[in-house]
């Protein structure tokens, strides 16, 4: 089915608003909110701290346990049970490895760090905005990062290849393809990529640069928010 | 053909280039990748020399020999007590290290220090793998009764202090407390009323939000100044 305009009238390359903030849960070592369009994620970041029971540890790096989670009343009138449930275990297992590649740890061995992800209002692309909010998150809590990591929703809506699909995109009568993306700015490596659909192997690589070029946006976001945090404590 | 893409003490995030070329070495919370220097955590860059640093502006105390901290009993063994440093590994006293009494054999170590009591302690050793040694035989460090202790980012202390304690004996001066700044970011507040005790506190806790500007003992001056005012009222 042909989709010539989107339903909220953006582009097809552009991103819903976004906002984001650090620092905002004052008893974590480091947090963040992230808002993109309707969907809203935070971020606290607790650790590294003891981990039990023993056999968990590693011996020569600290555990990262990210917990995804989506509250009661975040979605669009259903209530979501609350707890884990196998969605949300996958979820927080992808964000984990997403950070594998850039978050060094090495510094605090048998260690855990937790990362607290709560969707408070969501609108689809909530493992996005959590990854965001986390990337933030761990920067703040001082940890070593090779770099950040951005993230966002990418797919076709009916025939047509578009960014950060909201809901009602996702649930296109035509039918649509959602892709997931997680990447590092600097170098454009990829840390996670989910695919929940069919597409043609073309349209995939049209899909996949148009979600690297919106994370290159949403990476300017994340800077300037670290920044705006840390900037008033330097300068006079 | 180096370039320096950083200011001396600018902010960075991790990610970012510091500089460009062979010329330049990576130091602490930096990395090369190719030919560039990039930052491996938020922090204040500083350029010594050809070594660019990246100095931690955020994150949780890292200990090391010769910090005096405050720490809490966590946990005891037969022959030692367990203290949370705030650091990930809780750190270890020694009986030995911890007072000079001869304790007898199968005496309670709780007559000494018990959990949940509060210490001034010297960290003597750390090891790589996390290990930390601590120890009470040095001049000042105690058991700390009644006063209270709130936290802040460890890499503030120094700012807290000040130049030769210039800051810190500028709030005991004009609040009354006694104060305690341990290098682990606790800092022991004890005054002659609770009035006081919160106004070293607010005036902490501006050093805190406003750590890296300059002219910082003055504001502090002007704001302890104003509120003594208020209190004598």
């Amino acid at each position: 089915m042909k989709y010539t305009k989107r339903l909220d009238g953006r582009k097809f390359d552009e991103l819903r608003p976004m906002k984001a903030e650090v620092g905002v849960v004052k008893n974590a070592v480091g947090s963040a909110r992230f808002q993109i369009g309707k969907t809203v994620a935070i971020a606290a970041v607790y650790g590294p701290k003891d981990l039990f029971p023993k056999f968990l540890q590693k011996p020569q790096n600290a555990l990262l346990r990210c917990y995804y989670n989506m509250m009661a009343f975040s979605g669009s009138g259903e209530r979501v049970r609350p707890g884990a449930n196998r969605r949300s275990k996958e979820i927080s297992m992808v964000i984990e490895k997403a950070f594998e590649p850039v978050l060094d740890l090495s510094e605090f061995p048998k260690a855990v760090v937790d990362v607290y992800i709560e969707l408070i209002q969501t609108d689809a692309g909530t493992r996005c905005a959590g990854i965001c909010a986390a990337s933030l998150a761990l920067a703040d809590a001082g940890f070593d990062m090779k770099d950040l990591v951005c993230a966002v929703s990418c797919g076709l809506v009916g025939d047509q290849v578009v960014v950060d699909l909201d809901k009602t995109e996702e649930d296109f009568e035509g039918g649509a393809v959602d892709i997931p993306i997680a990447m590092l700015p600097r170098t454009g490596e990829i840390t996670l990529l989910q695919l929940d659909g069919e597409i043609s192997k073309d349209d995939l690589k049209k899909a996949i640069e148009a979600g690297k070029e919106a994370c290159q946006k949403i990476y300017e976001i994340q800077k300037a928010a670290l920044r705006a945090k840390y900037a008033q404590e330097v300068v006079a | 053909m180096s370039k320096l893409i950083v200011e001396e003490r600018q902010v960075v995030i991790p990610g970012d280039v510091l500089a460009e070329g062979m010329d330049f070495l990576p130091g602490k919370g930096a990395f090369r990748e190719g030919d560039n220097i990039i930052s491996s955590r938020l922090g204040i860059s500083n350029i010594s020399g050809r070594i660019l640093n990246v100095n931690p502006l955020a994150g949780r105390y890292v200990p090391r020999r010769d910090d005096v901290v405050i720490g809490y009993i966590k946990d005891m063994s037969y022959s030692s007590w367990f203290v949370d440093v705030g650091y990930a590994y809780e750190a270890s006293l020694s009986m030995k290290d911890a007072t000079a009494d001869f304790i007898e054999r199968g005496s309670s170590l709780s007559d000494y220090f018990a959990i949940g009591e509060i210490i001034l302690t010297r960290i003597s050793n750390v090891t790589k793998e996390g290990n930390i040694d601590l120890t009470m035989k040095a001049p000042g460090l105690r058991k700390l009764h009644s006063g209270k202790i709130i936290e802040i980012t460890a890499s503030k202390i120094p700012r807290v202090v000040g130049k030769q304690g210039s800051m810190i004996s500028l709030i005991k001066d004009k609040t009354g407390c006694s104060i305690f700044a341990g290098q682990n970011g606790r800092i022991w507040i004890k005054g002659a009323s609770p009035e006081a005790e919160k106004l070293a506190t607010d005036a902490i806790q501006l050093i805190n939000d406003k750590a890296h500007t300059s002219g910082l003992t003055e504001k502090v001056g002007v704001f302890l100044e104003k509120h003594t005012l208020e209190m004598q009222k």
